[in-house]
């Protein structure tokens, strides 16, 4: 089949995860948005490797998924030690930096 | 294609719903459908390779790590609607639906020509030739990959880590402690009683009875107390009241002492 509806879902997907980024406080949501804009990325990926014939695009799409295992392993932590010292997990609470 | 448009929309909804959601764990069990979903797509696409991985490291590790962290930092963690920025939500999600039109405008009207297919590459079977280029184009990739997975073990390790200051309580430490504050409060020092006893219920939402016929609080976790979900004590006082009168009246029960610990509760509510 074509492959413009999977890109148009991909493009959504992306969408929808930019968009909780910028509107939730909750970090953990957060990080739950930048995960669905990691996997819409790697539907691109795979469509374009069925569209043009080879698998780089999948090989991609593999390299994503690592990345973004390891990226959770340390972000997750990096939360739970946030939360451990201000008993939150909004990202509103962590701005000392700003001051 | 029909897989395509039956999944699609439930996508797309569970994504919505994942950014609307109110509690956490909602969100990430929307999150659960999208990536089963795009699992089940890249199946779909000639990449039975990828939906293993998707299934297993996504949906299986990455999920259930969220599901964890959940759990630690607690369940009822909301988003505050404070917002700290005026004007913040509706200018990002105004900001987003712009990106996101001009993004679908644009893909929709590419035009890709015949998709390829991936039949020659996949030709003996897709999972050897992903692992072919893997082992060959990519190569150096995937060996900067190991270093990448042994640096993310070892920050989560350091991160996670926290120093004790002070030296760790023996059993004897304990046990002297709760002596002194035996003798200082009066708190009780034996087990905290469970819950249900004397009730005829033994749900953990259900208050031990007293002999009083008082609840205890203390047989009930300060977890659910908070959450609101203990049984009031008329619910279940009542079923037990004809049998304790029953024995009171067979008895012809004296006055006896009320228990220590029924003396050391908290304020409750009497019969």
């Amino acid at each position: 089949m074509s492959p413009t509806p999977f890109l148009v879902l991909s493009a959504m997907l992306f969408t929808i995860g930019a968009i909780g980024v910028l509107v939730r406080r909750n970090a953990i949501v957060v990080f739950m948005c930048v995960e669905l804009m990691l996997n819409a990325a790697n539907l691109a990926f795979v469509t374009f490797a069925r569209v043009y014939g080879n698998l780089d695009g999948q090989i991609a799409a593999f390299f994503v998924m690592v990345v973004a295992a390891a990226e959770v392993v340390v972000g997750l932590a990096i939360i739970v030690t946030i939360f451990r010292t201000r008993r939150s997990a909004s990202v509103d609470d962590a701005s000392l930096l700003k001051y | 294609m029909t897989v395509f448009w039956l999944l699609a929309p439930v996508m797309v909804l569970a994504a919505l719903g994942m950014v609307v959601a109110r509690k956490a764990v909602h969100s990430a069990l929307l999150l659960a459908v999208v990536m089963i979903g795009l699992a089940i797509m890249y199946a779909a696409q000639d990449a039975p390779f990828l939906f293993t991985v998707q299934i297993i490291v996504y949906t299986g590790a990455v999920l259930m790590l969220f599901l964890f962290v959940l759990m630690l930092v607690g369940v009822d963690a909301s988003d505050s609607l404070v917002e700290t920025l005026k004007g913040q939500r509706a200018l990002a999600v105004t900001a987003g639906l712009l990106f996101g039109s001009l993004l679908v405008a644009s893909v929709g009207q590419a035009s890709f020509g015949a998709p390829v297919g991936l039949g020659a590459a996949n030709a003996d079977g897709n999972v050897n030739a992903v692992a072919q280029l893997l082992f060959s184009k990519y190569v150096f990739a995937f060996e900067v990959t190991s270093a990448l997975l042994i640096t993310a073990a070892i920050g989560a390790m350091v991160l996670a880590h926290r120093e004790r200051l002070t030296p760790k309580p023996t059993q004897r430490d304990l046990a002297e402690q709760r002596m002194r504050d035996y003798a200082a409060t009066g708190a009780h020092p034996g087990t905290l009683p469970s819950p249900g006893v004397l009730a005829r219920h033994n749900a953990v939402g259900t208050p031990a009875l007293l002999p009083g016929g008082r609840p205890s609080h203390l047989s009930v976790s300060r977890v659910l107390r908070a959450r609101g979900i203990v049984r009031p004590a008329d619910d279940y006082r009542d079923d037990v009241g004809p049998v304790v009168r029953a024995i009171e009246a067979g008895a012809e029960a004296g006055s006896g002492a009320p228990d220590a610990r029924d003396a050391a509760e908290p304020t409750g509510d009497q019969p």
